[in-house]
């Protein structure tokens, strides 16, 4: 559509690389660059792109074309491996294990955090046995509360609410002490999307944190979202210590690539994908199949096959 | 000239890091070379623009530095901002003033991906109809779907104390949108601006729903929509382009509402969509006020990213 898959970007660049017996800077460069091309098209930051290009290369250089693979699929195994490998190779689970389990759901305006609260509190319940409690902590959006009192009665988990006239604060620290008498075993707090330069924002963020001593602080994180998001989690986690993303919209046909920048620029790993607005919409996030999706991986292996 | 400065102030944000970034470039390079090209190109996709664009973009820019035979970076700042302003108007009416129907009710149609800014934007829109053009606002509830939509709108006409059309929670839409523009024709409204649930634009039944919303505002008011404004997130990246190719199939897409502008997201993705589409920016979103909301002015944009460098 608007912009070439990988494997409409690789089909001239093949030629120059097709029957050679050793990757060299020479016969990968095409490629490389049609690569590159790619992941910037799939929203990879610039910078990561960079670096992941130049590291490719010399893990690739000097490498033997054996076996049955053809030189163009080695290049193209060496990029999945290496983009699988930044991804995190295997699957992160939430860590659950302390009761009560504090969580608190942070991240850009409109990116998610209030979906993704429902679909936890869902997942925790239903896989991991657990009792969860919503927590209303954002003050600021109009019937924010309203929302998540609603996903709350729809899932018939209860939410702990004070309306806008407190603050934050004194909600977080007052849902703490409900959720103990209600042997809640897990909190799930939603804050109010805020931009990361928001410095007043930003510190309601680091109260709450230090009220609540939160387990997990989960960075939620739209799928959609362009170069600037690397800067984004960087930030947020500089300010607070993140450690998950939730990488909501998926069920878009965009590719994604902001996972890779996430996890480049924060090193936290993805603990769950968003794949639709309904509360069973959530999986846990696979790298394997985000390299896949990043690069577009069903039709280059074909291509890269015919070539 | 309130309203101007913190447009500029929003802006000033999100350019300084492209100003700093063209400054540090000039002072980089002693003569404009491919490497210098090259770094320019980064500069752009770093701003979203889209990849395809910044090749256009650059290619115009090089062969103006040629023609002109510069060879003093410091020189070349005002020839981008140039080549963009004219590559982005590209020979097209731009105007930011709301198509408002000859004689009776005005029709505007709020679309966009999930989390984009379009129930904020109505508000905010509703507030600047009213104290500028003084015309009298009703707002339809026609996201039936997400959690808390009615009552999010609902705040936001309290606020401006307007009616709020609404339906159940769940229910059609289309009867929702219906029953708004009933409404607004008994009270004598001028404008009524209608909310949709956010949707993916590879949602095949979803689009199809906003086809028929769109249909059932034809047949009540034949010129309308007057206005339907895709609402597009500033921090989007490439996907920004399909959005727009999307909604465009199923509606007649008058404008775009650059959201969250106040953010360090720069939003470039609109300049690949006005030069595919020929879709104009209209208004920018800059906070979750009010008044957060202006009228997009493509010379203030390009001084708002460049304004540094030009001293
Ligand atoms: N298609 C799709 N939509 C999603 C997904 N996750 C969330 N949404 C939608 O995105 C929009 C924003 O979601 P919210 O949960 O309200 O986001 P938020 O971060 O809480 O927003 P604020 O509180 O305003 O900052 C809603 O329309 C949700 O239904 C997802 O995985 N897929
Ligand atoms: N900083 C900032 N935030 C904005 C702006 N416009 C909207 N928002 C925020 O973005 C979030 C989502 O806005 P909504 O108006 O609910 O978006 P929507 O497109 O109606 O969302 P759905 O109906 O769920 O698809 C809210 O927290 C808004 O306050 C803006 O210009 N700047
Ligand atoms: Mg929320
Ligand atoms: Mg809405």
């Amino acid at each position: 559509m608007a912009f070439e898959s990988l494997s409409d970007r690789l089909q001239e660049s093949l030629k120059k690389i097709r029957g050679q017996s050793v990757l060299t800077d020479e016969n990968m460069e095409d490629m490389l660059r049609e690569i590159r091309l790619a992941l910037l098209e799939a929203d990879v930051n610039f910078n990561v792109v960079k670096e992941f290009i130049d590291h490719t290369r010399e893990k690739a250089k000097g490498q033997n074309v054996v076996g049955s693979l053809k030189p163009g699929q080695l290049v193209v195994k060496i990029v999945h491996d290496e983009l699988v490998e930044l991804l995190g190779t295997e699957v992160s689970e939430i860590n659950v294990d302390k009761n009560p389990t504090i969580i608190m759901m942070v991240g850009l305006q409109g990116s998610g955090k209030t979906t993704s609260a429902g679909k936890i509190a869902k997942y925790l319940r239903d896989k991991k046995g657990k009792k969860p409690l919503m927590v209303a902590a954002d003050i600021y959006r109009p019937a924010a509360i309203e929302q998540l009192k609603t996903l709350g009665e729809t899932l018939d988990v209860p939410v702990f609410a004070k309306g806008t006239e407190f603050s934050a604060e004194e909600i977080v620290t007052e849902a703490l002490e409900y959720g103990r008498t209600n042997n809640n075993d897990v909190i799930l707090i939603d804050t109010a999307g805020r931009l990361q330069i928001d410095e007043r924002l930003m510190k309601e963020l680091e109260n709450l944190k230090a009220i609540a001593n939160p387990d997990e602080i989960l960075l939620v994180v739209d799928a959609l979202a362009g170069q600037e998001i690397a800067n984004v989690a960087q930030s947020f986690n500089d300010q607070l210590g993140v450690t998950g993303a939730v990488l909501t919209k998926l069920d878009g046909d965009s590719r994604g690539g902001g996972a890779i920048s996430i996890r480049y620029m924060t090193g936290v790993p993805i603990k769950f994908i968003g794949t639709g607005e309904k509360l069973e919409n959530i999986d846990l996030f696979y790298p394997d199949r985000m390299a896949d999706r990043i690069l577009g991986m069903g039709d280059v292996v074909s291509l890269v096959e015919k070539a | 000239a309130k309203t101007n400065e913190k447009y500029v102030a929003g802006l000033d944000k999100s350019s300084e890091t492209f100003s700093s970034r063209m400054n540090a470039l000039a002072a980089r390079y002693r003569e404009i070379d491919d490497n210098y090209f090259e770094e320019l190109e980064n500069i752009l996709i770093m701003s979203d623009v889209g990849v395809n664009m910044v090749m256009t973009i650059v290619d115009e820019i090089k062969k103006e530095v040629r023609l002109n035979n510069i060879k003093d970076p410091r020189e070349i700042n005002e020839i981008i901002a140039d080549k963009m302003f004219v590559i982005y108007a590209n020979d097209s009416i731009m105007t930011t003033k709301l198509n408002y129907a000859k004689e009776g009710l005005t029709v505007i149609l709020m679309v966009g991906v999930n989390g984009a800014g379009k129930t904020t934007t109505i508000g905010k829109l509703a507030h600047k109809i009213m104290e500028e053009d003084h015309k009298k606002v009703m707002v339809a509830a026609g996201d039936t779907f997400r959690a808390g939509a009615i009552d999010q709108l609902a705040v936001w006409a309290e606020r401006l104390g307007i009616e709020c059309v609404t339906g159940k929670e769940g229910g059609d839409p289309s009867s929702v949108i219906f029953d708004g523009l009933k409404r607004a024709k008994e009270a004598h409204a001028d404008v009524l601006i209608c909310d949709t649930a956010g949707r993916l634009q590879n949602k095949v039944g979803l689009m199809k729903e906003l086809e028929k919303m769109n249909r059932i505002i034809k047949r009540e008011v034949p010129d309308g929509p007057q206005e339907t404004l895709l609402v597009i997130d500033a921090t989007t990246g490439q996907n920004g382009v399909n959005q727009a190719v999307e909604f465009s199939k199923i509606t007649d897409i008058t404008g775009i509402v650059l959201t969250k502008m106040d953010g360090t997201a720069k939003g470039g993705i609109v300049l690949s969509i006005k030069d595919m589409l020929n879709i104009p920016v209209k208004f920018i979103g800059l906070g979750e006020k009010i008044d957060d909301l202006q009228e997009f002015d493509l010379e203030q944009y390009i001084y708002g990213l460049c304004h540094d460098l030009m001293g």
